[in-house]
């Protein structure tokens, strides 16, 4: 399985990763030589194996539904590179 | 005043606790020591001002014949670590200026219990790389250099900076964090002691995360009690954390028994990779003797899925690491950079604010986690994953503690590997395996190769029995009498 350019660019779009047409040809190359290497877990037979999210079998703990924190509306946009009026400014979103 | 950062943690506590000597003292000794060092460029952000504060005030509760367990006592912070009012980037240009508002848990732990802050130490940008050659802010110098070279070498990673700055005695210990290897590897390539806790031991709260099912602190320190000493107050249950585990955390230190009779203790035979140097095959066979002399039980264990650990780990911790970095979006915090529209600003943002390796595995990531390829990577590397962590339940059956390699070699030079991705990640062919089984490992330095550089054997044990790890780690250590230690070529 290898990864083309036109594969790079389409995953670079999920990712909200800009990316040059210079730099596509050796990504490409780069991703595929991992992915090719990583095809070896093919060799193993996982049939009736679970999956592994997470390697403690606890649920997630609950608590009670109620307020913990918050008013810290200065700390959460601090360190916003653009914030107005204790919102984060984006861009015009909505026409 | 040198004589000050000659002493082991413990030492100095003991010192500071009789009065001997004062956190002032020892902070300004560390605190030259660190401006001293810059040529290693282990630290990111010198916080001297901070650190003579905390260290009046430790000098106060002292005097009082109050303080905790590590009053007084200076650390470096990887800066991983969210440290409240202190610049904290992760190493990368996307957190460009990033200063918390809050402190994370461990951390705030270490605060608790009496640390003085130096500053924060490099490491690979978001923790990614085994070499800190990915940092933002340049690569870290191994204190240490082979004999009769004066090539720079890697200090490991990616917590290098925390590794070099205990070796170069510009910290006491350092806090790092471990997701394939980033612990251990580093604390073999510089002679020091690193320790991978189970994972759920110490909370992730406030640690900029890699990949969360994976990711796990611990300290970097000079010797095994120093390292029972840092871990008992970095660990411990935090609500703010739903894989922080509710038990009690162990004082470990009493833990350092010396007594291993009868202990069994299992060697992977799937650890002797092909191609690996024979003075690394040799100081294992030393482990084995070592544990051998002091009464315990040398039993050969199997672990059939070793070789697929690494291939599994590329996979599982890209797609974490590529949900987990969704949120460098130049909208919350760190750098921005504008576009015609928001995805436009997005996608710039990101590409000017992440390096190579990170684009590596966020793309990586993004594309195992794809449509159409989910099952063929994701759940597949999942279900190999589960049948390491059987591997190693079978294996504690029989044993209760593993002996391996740390590392395939010694130190590299700086720029040998950064070419080749892979051949950088198979740096981590002994310590993954630990990750995705969650368990706690152990590196501690044993010899010196061939060429002078420090080597480490590591140690692997049960789910939350690190008294156990840190028992054996105490015994390997006195019988190596590792005391070997790097010219001071940086001093300034």
């Amino acid at each position: 399985m290898s990864v083309d350019q036109n594969t790079v660019r389409h995953i670079a779009r999920l990712a909200r990763i800009a990316v040059t047409d210079e730099e596509v040809a050796p990504l490409a190359k780069e991703l595929s030589s991992i992915l090719d290497w990583v095809e070896q877990l093919g060799e193993v037979n996982t049939d009736n194996v679970e999956p592994m999210a997470s390697v403690e079998n606890l649920a997630l703990p609950m608590r009670e539904d109620v307020v913990t924190d918050g008013n810290i509306q200065d700390q959460v946009t601090k360190n916003a590179p653009g914030a107005d009026d204790g919102f984060f400014a984006v861009p015009k979103v909505v026409e | 005043m040198t004589d000050l950062t000659k002493l082991t943690l413990a030492e100095a506590r003991d010192k500071l606790k009789a009065k001997e000597i004062t956190s002032s003292e020892l902070t300004g000794a560390y605190i030259k020591e660190m401006e001293g060092a810059r040529a290693l460029n282990a630290y990111v952000l010198e916080t001297a001002d901070k650190a003579a504060e905390m260290a009046k005030a430790s000098d106060a509760r002292l005097q009082k014949g109050e303080g905790g367990p590590l009053e007084g006592i200076p650390l470096g912070i990887k800066d991983l670590f969210c440290t409240e009012g202190v610049r904290t980037t992760a190493c990368s240009h996307i957190l460009d200026g990033f200063t918390p508002t809050y402190e994370s848990t461990v951390t705030s732990q270490l605060w608790r219990d009496g640390a003085v802050m130096l500053g924060k130490l490099n490491n690979d940008e978001f923790a990614m790389g085994s070499s800190n050659e990915t940092s933002y802010y340049g690569a870290v110098t191994n204190p240490w250099k082979g004999k009769g070279e004066d090539k720079a070498l890697v200090p490991g990673g990616s917590s290098g900076g925390s590794s070099a700055a205990v070796a170069a005695r510009t910290a006491l210990a350092a806090t790092a964090t471990d997701t394939g290897g980033s612990i251990r590897q580093p604390a073999a390539f510089t002679g020091t002691v690193g320790i991978k806790p189970t994972y759920g031991r110490c909370s992730r709260w406030g640690i900029v995360a890699f990949a969360s099912s994976l990711d796990q602190a611990g300290p970097i320190t000079r010797t095994v009690r120093d390292a029972a000493i840092m871990l008992k107050s970095m660990s411990g249950y935090d609500p703010k954390d739903s894989t922080s585990v509710d038990q009690p955390v162990p004082d470990f230190e009493k833990a350092l028994t010396g007594d291993i009779k009868g202990l069994k203790v299992g060697i992977p035979r799937e650890y002797r990779v092909e191609g690996m140097p024979e003075e690394i095959e040799k100081l294992w066979t030393q482990g084995i003797d070592w544990l051998k002399a002091a009464g315990a039980e040398i039993v050969d264990v199997s672990l059939p899925h070793t070789k697929y650990a690494l291939p599994a780990y590329y996979i599982v911790a890209p797609a974490e690491a590529s949900s987990n970095l969704a949120r460098y979006d130049g909208v919350r915090y760190g750098l921005r950079v504008e576009g015609k529209d928001i995805t436009d600003m997005y996608e710039k943002t990101r590409a000017a604010g992440f390096g190579a390796e990170v684009k590596r595995r966020v793309l990586i990531g993004t594309y195992v986690l794809s449509a159409g390829y989910y099952d063929a990577y994701y759940i597949k590397a999942q279900k190999i994953r589960t049948l390491i962590a059987q591997d190693f339940k079978q294996a504690y059956e029989k044993v209760d503690v593993l002996l391996t390699p740390t590392a395939p070699s010694d130190a590299f030079g700086i720029g040998e590997k950064t070419d080749d991705p892979l051949s950088m990640y198979l740096n981590d062919v002994f310590t993954v395996t630990v990750n995705l089984a969650g368990l706690p490992g152990i590196s501690l330095p044993a010899g010196l190769s061939a060429r002078g550089l420090p080597l480490g054997l590591q140690l692997i044990g049960r789910a939350f029995d690190e008294e156990t790890l840190l028992r054996t780690a105490g015994v390997l250590e006195e019988a190596a009498g590792f005391n070997a230690e790097p010219d001071a070529w940086w001093r300034a």
